[in-house]
């Protein structure tokens, strides 16, 4: 379930650290558990996780901003990565993000005005024989043409991923 | 058919308790022995002998003991360890319950990449039906060995694929690789003896266990045994993941893949080398050309400075920062290849880049920057027509440059 940040509250972050037995060793998952929740980490959450296990905020910021899908400035609730590497670059990923771009009326790193999508580039993703690819948060799409990459973006946007599990 | 005929082990047939059955009723020490005897040599690029590492752990007195499998699969160009773990885990599964058994522990872990997320509910009912089937979790197979595998995720950093930086990541750090030693064979994850794997290589062990290490070392070469899963994209017609012996020529490979035109190859993802055409006899082997498991075509229509580029763009991005040589150099071989890129580097200039480049290999802290700059020599130097001195472009194509 997608939910704003700002309705996280520090008992939900005990919940996770508790869940993770409150364990420093399991930093990361619960980092990894709390922005499935929130899809971006504020300061506050980081604080509030550091609280739990007892160290220090920049210790928890230091992990957080370390790990690419660990965000901590805000997203859209669908985050876009596309796979600049090179297999995908060289079977056209530009032509994907360029379609992209236009559908959205966003750059490369911008979220859409109404808070939906996120447009990112990520690196290899191991689909190099099916390029280009993408992920939109955890789902992989592949052998991507623009009409093919509008049509999936279309799906998300009326929510028709939202109720897959 | 062209994937059919080429089926020598990782694809051929396989049923759960294939090596396992059998591997319980060896000792300990047996085990060790047959997989030192097969002369396997991980998968995950860098070829160093498994049955070492593996008797190392068993060595070691500390306990619990760890069997960490590294499912990490950043290198560009590859994917064949998302083949198996999407088609095959039980095979992966089988490997680490396997060496659990030999080097004395009961706790498996796969570090799978974030990247591959959607993949981990697949695996964790793999996993349940394991138990369910008593092939993992308590008295496997009526013994009374206990071993169990759980999944942790990674999240986007490529240096995690390396072995301490990756254990760091399971210790919920920033993926920052130790220094060595001690070897995580000895003091690796929360300081226990642990066991690092490719996927590949574990895959190979139920089958090794199984058929014996006389039987996997009959293909391969001299130093490279047995057969190796090859990722192969770019300019060819049929890009996917081939199984084939060890020491198989880069033509052969062009050959089965359908390429055509081709002018390099790039051998062992980014962090390998590019080679032309004089090159493709080569053997792909530990001894000769490092077999990462990807294989990347470019055929004639391809700038090679572009590539190269979009490979040096790639290593600034996913170096960790935490030692010099790695953070500052690959930043300055990519504003080089800018330089190249718009017709203003010096020859000379360049002759301090590879003077970088090779102080960047000899003391970069791990494997990250001690292989960064072999594409960039390699292209650099395979390609020097295409790359030294281009015309200078006008100043509107420059606006991203330095």
């Amino acid at each position: 379930m997608f939910k704003y940040q700002e309705e996280i509250l520090a008992g939900e972050v005990t919940a996770v650290v508790n869940k993770y037995e409150r364990k420093r060793e399991n930093l990361l998952r619960i980092l990894q558990d709390l922005n499935d929740k929130t899809h971006y980490l504020t300061e506050n959450i980081l604080q509030e996780v550091a609280k739990n296990l007892s160290i220090s905020p920049s210790e928890v910021y230091g992990v957080a901003t370390f790990y690419s899908f660990i965000n901590t400035t805000p997203k859209g609730k669908y985050v876009i990565r596309i796979c600049r590497t090179i297999v995908c670059d060289l079977k056209g990923k530009d032509k994907i993000v360029n379609t992209i771009e236009n559908e959205l009326g966003i750059k490369v790193g911008e979220t859409t005005k109404d808070g939906k999508f996120t447009l990112e580039y990520t690196n290899c993703m191991g689909m190099c024989n099916q390029g280009p690819a993408m992920l939109v948060d955890n789902d992989i799409y592949f052998n991507l043409d623009p009409e093919k990459v509008v049509e999936i973006i279309e799906q998300y946007a009326r929510g028709d991923k939202d109720n897959v599990e | 058919m062209l994937n059919e005929s080429k089926k020598q082990v990782l694809f051929s047939e396989f049923t759960p308790g294939f090596g396992i059955s059998l591997a319980l009723e060896k000792s300990k020490k047996d085990i060790i022995d047959i997989v030192i005897e097969s002369k396997l040599r991980g998968r995950g690029g860098a070829g160093f002998p498994t049955g070492y590492k593996w008797k190392s752990s068993a060595n070691a007195k500390k306990t619990p003991k760890y069997v960490v499998c590294n499912a990490d699969e950043g290198e560009p160009g590859t994917f064949k360890d998302r083949i198996l773990l999407s088609e095959h885990p039980e095979k992966l599964f089988e490997g680490m319950a396997i060496c659990g058994y030999a080097i004395g522990s009961n706790h498996g872990i796969v570090y799978l990449r974030g990247e591959y997320r959607y993949l981990l509910k697949p695996l964790l009912k793999v996993l349940e039906r394991l138990r369910k089937t008593h092939y993992l979790g308590k008295n496997i197979l009526n013994s009374n060995f206990e071993f169990d595998i759980e999944i942790y995720l990674g999240s986007g950093a490529y240096i995690c694929g390396e072995e301490t930086a990756l254990i760091e990541s399971l210790e919920g750090q920033r993926g920052e690789a130790r220094n060595k030693p001690p070897f995580p064979t000895e003091e690796g994850y929360l300081g226990k003896p642990t066991v690092v794997n490719n996927v590949e290589t574990f895959s190979y062990i139920p089958y090794i266990i199984n058929k014996g290490a006389e039987w996997f070392k009959e293909m391969g070469t001299e130093k490279s045994k047995g057969s190796k899963l090859f990722s192969i994209s770019g300019d060819v017609k049929y890009p996917g993941v081939y199984e084939l012996p060890m020491g198989s020529t880069v033509k052969e490979i062009l050959e089965l893949v359908g390429a055509r035109d081709t002018k390099a190859v790039q051998v062992g993802g980014a962090s390998g080398v590019c080679i032309s055409k004089k090159e493709f006899d080569k053997p792909l082997a530990f001894e000769s050309l490092p077999p990462g498991g990807s294989i990347i075509v470019f055929d004639q229509s391809r700038d090679m400075l572009k590539v190269l580029k979009n490979f040096m763009e790639f290593f600034v991005e996913e170096s960790c920062g935490q030692c010099t040589p790695c953070r500052e150099g690959n930043f300055r071989l990519l504003e080089a290849v800018e330089k190249l890129e718009r017709g203003e580097c010096s020859i000379n200039y360049l002759k301090t880049l590879r003077d970088l480049a090779e102080t960047m290999k000899f003391t970069s802290k791990c494997g990250l920057g001690q292989t960064s700059p072999n594409a960039f020599l390699s292209i650099i130097n395979n390609f020097k027509g295409e790359i030294l001195a281009r015309p200078k472009k006008p100043a509107e194509n420059n606006s991203k440059a330095g």
